[in-house]
């Protein structure tokens, strides 16, 4: 019997992971499948769809929280919150376009199984930041409650942050309760033209180390239009503000060239370009989503540019390299021997066809001991292996 | 008195306690292990100084090395251990064990990376709080998260508690300033997590890590995030006739999409005693006060100090004054400050409790409160971090009385009972420690404290690291393990299948 279950609350969902448990039947965790493609293959004979439990379960705005269950797609959310003038700080990428699939598909959980984030990562974290609370299932079938319904709680474990990155492979969350913050009044951009990336991440340090609040900063070395380098940093929150720090951010950065500013529009739709990956969504070839500390982020590009041809950018002052090998190899060993020379980080194959994300680690291998407590851990949390096995690491 | 019952001491230990100690000066040389009565009296407590215990021997190690194999000696041996950073914790958190190892960290001391660029800090645990803004202020850098132990405590303490503070509300929990750690196992084996990079590879053993109280690691090495300081910073002075125009007052400029740097109320009592201590100039003749700090570029500040000026004026604020220069802006802050010793003043004893509700809930919370106080027969300030909802209540007693420390621990649990039944949770940044173990089952079912204990088998299936604290019950790896198996037919016939 292969199946897909599709529980409509959490007690069906617990009863679907009772079972599986009980007789070890693997599942496909699914929030609406939009980055299926990420990760090792998953070869289940089931499915549990979570598709059904959507819903918002409570929002309130002035006490900044959101509960929420967790087939809710995000941009249901992001459109609730922002009727009230809010938003999700941590800015979730939408994978949609790079993956093929149409945007706004992703769901709440599969927001926190990716630990999504954003160019906003920098300053207000990743979904794991904004986490407060779940209503989560184990691999045991047993349902649980972890974190709470306030901003400030450090009452137990905090699982919900755990949680945040494990691919459905530790729990399956049904009720996600999530952080909410006031969006800025305003945003705009300052655009640096004509930098090597190596001055790029001086740049870009340089105005983060500043009192400038900067929100985003990225360095595109083909540009916006493909017309030469642009360098970005985001400025966002009340006019006044903004308008006072643009200055002071045009004054710090004067030996880097002239500026100029994006208006609020234009700003916009370039931070959703870089949040989501656009300049390297084209073609088919593997990409990679790299992190490492920010000042090691053009030095990381330069050494790799000797050894394969590639198209990149960065984002996260440096610290955030999408890449893209031209030649349609995935050249994970030099990838991830680069890192190891520029002071570590990891490297994840966000985009690659089946037979390359089974044969290649898609997530950055761990040492020894750091990957056997991570299998003690899933132990603990799915003893008979039942979700997602191998999504992240071959019989995990 | 001890209320709280800790672990049966491990007679077997203990007789063992020379050859412990023997093996352990084998480890750690010279002055680093104490067994001497008189030399270990400053570890048997915490700053929740109504429980006291000597532990069976205190050990100072000072290289990773030394860590990993007093650790790994009492892994094999079934000693227990108890990390302690600079034993300012407020729910017991490090309070020594009869038949256990008090391992103080305060020999990591020193900072080990300073980098600008990348905005990361390099230290080790015993490294204060404040030590780390000491280190990078010449640049103008500062690390946010700022706990009022913050002169005292150590980077690996707030770790442990995930430590929180008056900013946290815009700046982050220690959680979010974290990037790296270095931590040893209580098999000796050394893990590091993150580093100058954001995010983790694979499971988010940082975030599991930051609030484990000790029970999970011991941490050797943290990288922090620096931020610089903001341009400027004034803050707002208003009195309110009643709570509840107080509370709409912060839900209101929240909603209006502002987030202060601090955001702190006080109630009557607390304004009363702060103001009798050091002559703030608070407003004696209202209910609630409120300290709005707003900090940031200077055009930011002036423009919001304006707009909460008017969102308090619409809220019946009966006293409001804004702050005109640096002086004035530290004179508000001063009684708020000094909350705590002042009501040290008005009783000889106090307890600080720390849970969080909805800010929605907040007067009450404070009505029920003064009803508990008269049941209880005892007196109670509150401050309250009113951004993020985090409440402090002190409960004044008397401990030379009989029957009034345990009046007010009763008292106390009642009032995180009443946070928990209107939707918040028992601790905000203090921690669970030992003080707030037992009112874990009034917050979580069974099945949600077995799921947090797993987590402790991952790291530590013996239960040696910090036993007793956090879990009311402990129970053993293999039993927590054992699954409930109910074979047979579907159980679901109505789910939707494809």
């Amino acid at each position: 019997m292969d199946a897909t279950f599709k529980p409509r609350d959490s007690r069906e969902t617990c009863d679907v992971l009772r079972w599986a448990a009980a007789e070890e039947q693997p599942l496909e965790i699914l929030g609406s499948g939009s980055k299926r493609a990420l990760g090792r293959p998953v070869q289940t004979a089931h499915v549990l769809d979570l598709s059904e439990l959507s819903s918002i379960v409570n929002y309130e705005p002035e006490e900044l929280i959101l509960t929420v269950q967790a087939g809710t797609p995000v941009a249901d959310v992001e459109a609730i919150v922002s009727a009230s003038g809010q938003e999700l700080a941590f800015e979730p990428m939408d994978y949609g376009p790079l993956l093929g699939h149409k945007a706004g598909a992703g769901t709440i959980g599969g927001m926190l199984a990716a630990n999504l984030s954003g160019p906003r990562r920098i300053k207000a974290g990743a979904a794991r930041d904004q986490v407060l609370g779940l209503e989560a299932i184990s691999g045991r079938g047993e349902l649980f409650n972890s974190g709470g319904k306030v901003v400030k709680n450090v009452t137990g474990y905090d699982l919900p942050r755990a949680l945040c990155g494990s691919w459905g492979t530790l729990s399956v969350a049904t009720t996600v309760t999530l952080k909410v913050t006031p969006a800025a009044e305003t945003s705009t951009s300052l655009v640096l033209s004509g930098l090597t990336e190596e001055r790029a991440v001086e740049a870009m340090c340089l105005a983060m180390g500043s009192s400038a609040e900067v929100s985003g900063a990225a360095h595109l070395p083909r540009g916006f239009n493909g017309e030469g380098a642009e360098t970005v940093l985001r400025l966002e929150g009340f006019q006044a503000s903004v308008d006072y720090r643009f200055e002071a951010l045009a004054r710090l950065l004067k030996g880097f060239g002239g500026v100029h500013r994006l208006s609020p529009e234009t700003s916009r739709h370039l931070w959703v370009s870089v949040r989501d990956c656009l300049p390297l969504a084209d073609g088919a070839e593997p990409v990679w989503r790299i992190s490492v500390a920010p000042a090691s982020g053009a030095a990381l590009l330069a050494n790799l540019r000797h050894l394969f041809d590639l198209d990149a950018y960065l984002d996260w002052s440096g610290g955030l390299v999408w890449l893209k090998p031209l030649d349609g190899l995935p050249h994970d060993v030099e990838i991830r021997n680069a890192i190891a020379d520029c002071g570590g980080g990891h490297a994840t194959l966000v985009r690659a066809d089946a037979s390359t994300r089974a044969a290649v680690p898609v997530f950055q291998p761990q040492p020894d001991a750091l990957a056997a407590l991570a299998r003690r851990l899933k132990a603990q949390f799915d003893p008979h292996g039942i979700l997602n096995p191998g999504r992240m690491v071959p019989a995990v | 008195m001890v209320a709280i019952a800790m672990p049966k001491p491990d007679r077997s230990v203990m007789d063992r306690r020379e050859e412990i100690v023997a093996a352990l000066q084998a480890i750690v040389p010279g002055e680093g292990v104490i067994s001497d009565d008189t030399e270990m009296r400053p570890y048997e407590t915490d700053a929740l100084t109504a429980y006291r215990q000597m532990p069976l021997i205190v050990v100072l190690p000072e290289t990773v090395d030394q860590v990993s194999r007093v650790l790994r000696y009492c892994h094999e041996n079934g000693v227990k251990v108890v990390p302690r950073g600079a034993g300012t914790s407020l729910s017991g958190g490090a309070l020594p064990l009869a038949d256990g190892v008090l391992m103080s960290m305060m020999k990591f001391n020193r900072v080990l990376d300073i980098d600008f660029p990348n905005r990361a800090v390099v230290v080790q645990p015993g490294v204060t709080n404040l030590g780390i803004t000491r280190a990078v202020e010449h640049e103008g850098f500062y690390y946010a998260p700022d706990p009022s132990s913050q002169i005292a405590c150590s980077i690996g303490g707030n770790i442990a508690e995930n430590s929180g503070g008056v900013h946290s509300l815009k700046y982050g929990l220690t959680t979010n300033n974290v990037l790296g750690l270095e931590m040893v196992l209580i098999t000796g084996e050394v893990i590091r997590l993150g580093g100058k990079h954001l995010d983790s590879e694979g499971y988010d053993l940082l975030g599991l890590m930051t609030g484990s109280e000790g029970l999970l690691a011991v941490v050797t090495e943290v990288t922090v995030r620096i931020l610089q300081k903001p341009e400027t910073a004034r803050a707002l002075l208003v009195g309110f006739p009643s709570s509840e125009d107080g509370g709409r007052c912060v839900a209101e400029i929240i909603a209006k999409g502002i987030i202060p740097g601090g955001l702190e109320m006080m109630d009557k009592p607390a304004i009363h005693a702060a103001e009798a201590f050091v002559n703030a100039g608070y407003p004696l003749d209202v209910e609630a006060l409120l300290i709005v700090e707003l900090d940031g570029p200077e055009a930011e500040v002036d423009y919001l100090i304006e707009r909460v000026e008017s969102i308090a004026r619409e809220n019946n604020a009966s006293d409001l004054r804004i702050s005109t220069s640096e002086e004035e802006r530290m004179t508000f802050w001063a009684g708020r400050k000094a909350a705590f010793p002042a009501v040290g003043r008005i009783s000889p004893d106090y307890l600080c409790m720390d849970g969080t509700i909805p800010r929605k809930e907040l007067p009450k919370v404070l009505a029920r409160m003064r009803e508990l106080s008269e049941k209880h027969g005892l007196g109670v300030a509150n401050v309250f971090h009113a951004g993020d909802g985090n409440l402090h209540p002190l409960i004044l007693y008397d401990a030379n009385k009989p029957g009034e420390l345990e009046a007010a621990e009763a008292f106390g649990a009642d009032i995180l009972r009443l946070c928990v039944e209107v939707g918040g949770v028992l601790t905000g940044e203090h921690g669970v420690g030992i003080e707030k173990r037992d009112l874990m089952t009034d917050m979580f079912t069974e099945d949600d404290l077995k799921q947090q204990q797993r987590v402790k088998c991952a790291f530590d299936e013996k239960h040696l690291l910090n036993p007793g604290k956090v879990f009311p019950v402990l129970h053993r790896c293999a039993e927590l393990g054992r699954m409930h198996v109910h074979k047979g037919k579907l159980p679901f016939p109505d789910i939707p299948r494809f």
